[in-house]
């Protein structure tokens, strides 16, 4: 086994110990908590919220992607040529906008729960993955280009037989960096009643209990490393074969 | 047939082809020879129409090439394009069946056809089928890219440098694959060189282009014997000018009665290189089988002779 995957492993086996059993690590945690205070987040399930986080983040980053995707697909068209610097100003202004204040904007309308979160999320992830796909399908090796048309391919077989899958590690780098932004910045989905790990570290800050703060900072840095990760190998897995292409 | 009639492309005020009108007969080989600029890949590309003809038009078998949606025009005509273009995410065996599988051909028969066409390319399939465009060297993938071409069996064949970059050996043996395959199936085909050598070689009519012209268009033996223009003679080449000639004549044309001692050589072979075994074997004469019978024997005055002919 090499270094990456044993390190790899266990990475992920702290991570299950630190959601599955918080009580192990009562020890580790206590000089961090208040004289005399709770050392372990016990108001929720570790696992529940982790849950909840992961799956947030998975619906915001899937929406954005979709969308990201989808509109790249359009202003690299000829048609859509005209609409790039519009869409490339409007998926700016998505990620320019702070989320709290996405977030503060998004109660009024949505009401506290997860909507205002999934809102900052999606808007906060569409400009990665669209700098990356329009990059990714506006340099794709012109010979497989000519080839698919030459053969008899039409517009929609060319995209999705040749183009979307030459550009997909360009695409998956994008969603890479999109997913780990939105994992950290779905904790202060917590201030507006989501259910994240961001409610263990409020929790924290609200009673002045470092413990849960690093408890529940410990556990999204550990998610983030890993799936940033696990997005990396399969980039590379793709990279490899599209790479040695001459 | 193949009728390009009066074909312009201007870019940018400059025509890349200018005028040009030629007739490929169906069953032929047409070779294309020009140097780099020369507009052979652009005349080439205006027929399957990647390219739209700024003025004139091409007809196959009478019918305007603008008769047809783009794409069934281009599936009825193989193309294999100037540095392969293989997908590289797809493997050898998706690559080479791409076409027939746009064409909704059943799976097995698609699977056979490109065993076959391996085969046919002396690519084992078992070892080659599965492997991915970016593990294989330049002539193979250019071999993978011709085999695509062919996958479907067209009736019309486009190719643009298909052989450049085969190491000469096995670029021979392309060549020769090529006339087989085309002479069994008699299928029609466009094939674009830089190398006269090739086009004389491949070609059963020649076409040179200059500078976006048609320079001249006939049968390699008159392009060699009567070269129309000073840039046609300088790519015929001076000095081995009688030697391109001979190499265009089967020993066959010129056997006489009588069998002699010394090596054989089979009545196919090119007065070239019945030359060249004179030469080496120190003979004035061979003598000619075919099929293991002998059927006469040629002498090396006969070969001058006729090489002098065309002087
Ligand atoms: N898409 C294009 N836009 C502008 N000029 C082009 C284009 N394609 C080809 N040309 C020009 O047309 C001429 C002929 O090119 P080409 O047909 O590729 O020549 P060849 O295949 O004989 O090398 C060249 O001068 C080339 O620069
Ligand atoms: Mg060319």
């Amino acid at each position: 086994m090499s270094w990456g995957a044993a390190l790899r492993a266990a990475l992920i086996a702290l991570l299950l110990a630190l959601v599955l059993r918080p009580d192990w690590f009562e020890p580790l945690f206590a000089p961090a908590a208040p004289a005399g205070g709770p050392v372990i987040y016990e108001r929720a399930s570790l696992l529940s919220l982790s849950l909840s986080h992961l799956g947030l983040v998975a619906l915001a980053s899937g929406a954005a992607t979709l969308v990201a995707v989808t509109l790249a697909v359009l202003v690299t068209r000829p048609a859509g040529a005209a609409f790039r610097p519009l869409s490339r100003t409007i998926t700016n202004i998505g990620q320019t906008f702070p989320p709290v204040a996405v977030l503060a904007l998004a109660v009024p309308a949505l009401g506290f729960g997860a909507g205002p979160t999934l809102v900052a999320l999606f808007l906060y992830g569409l400009l990665p993955i669209f700098e990356n796909a329009v990059t990714g399908l506006s340099s794709l090796p012109p010979s497989a280009m000519e080839a698919a048309r030459g053969i008899g391919l039409n517009r929609r077989q060319r995209l999705f037989q040749v183009e979307l899958p030459l550009a997909l590690p360009v695409i998956l780098t994008g969603i890479r960096l999109s997913v780990v932004i939105a994992l950290g910045t779905a904790t202060i989905g917590s201030t507006v009643a989501a259910r994240t790990l961001g409610e263990v570290i409020i929790a924290g800050l609200l009673t002045n209990n470092t413990a849960y703060v690093l408890q529940g900072g410990l556990i999204v840095g550990l998610f983030a490393v890993l799936i940033y990760d696990a997005l990396v190998q399969l980039e590379r897995r793709l990279a490899r074969r599209l790479g040695v292409a001459g | 047939m193949i009728e390009i009639d009066a074909i312009t492309k201007v870019y940018d005020g400059t025509p890349a082809v200018d005028a040009v009108s030629l007739t490929v007969e169906t069953g032929t080989i047409t070779a294309i020879v020009g140097t780099s600029g020369s507009g052979k890949t652009t005349l080439l590309r205006m027929i399957n129409r990647l390219v739209e003809p700024s003025s004139g038009e091409v007809r196959i078998n009478g019918e305007p090439t603008t008769g047809l949606p783009k794409v069934t025009l281009r599936r009825r005509i193989g193309y294999a394009i100037q540095g392969h273009g293989l997908f590289p995410h797809h493997s050898v065996a998706r690559n080479i069946g791409a076409v027939p599988r746009l064409l909704g051909w059943p799976r097995d028969e698609i699977r056979a056809r490109v065993d076959e066409l391996l085969e046919l390319f002396s690519m084992p399939p078992d070892a080659f089928r599965d492997r991915y465009p970016g593990e294989l060297s330049g002539g193979q993938q250019q071999r993978v890219g011709v085999a695509r071409a062919l996958a479907s069996r067209p009736d019309m064949i486009l190719m643009d440098e298909p052989f450049g970059a085969l190491d000469p050996i096995i670029r021979t043996r392309a060549q020769e694959d090529l006339k087989r395959i085309q002479q069994a199936l008699g299928s029609t085909i466009l094939i674009v060189t830089h190398d006269m050598e090739e086009a004389i070689q491949l070609g059963d009519k020649v076409a040179v282009m200059d500078a976006g012209k048609l320079v001249q268009y006939a049968a390699p033996a008159e392009i060699i014997a009567k070269p129309a223009t000073e840039f046609v003679a300088e790519m015929v080449g001076g000095v081995d000018r009688p030697l391109k000639m001979l190499s265009l004549v089967p020993v066959s044309e010129i056997v006489e009665e009588g069998a002699v001692d010394g090596p054989a050589i089979g009545a196919e072979t090119s007065l070239r290189d019945a030359l060249s075994t004179c030469l080496w074997s120190g003979r004035d004469a061979l003598r000619v089988e075919r099929e293991g019978r002998v059927v006469g024997h040629v002498t090396l005055a006969a070969i001058r002779a006729r090489a002098e002919a065309h002087r």
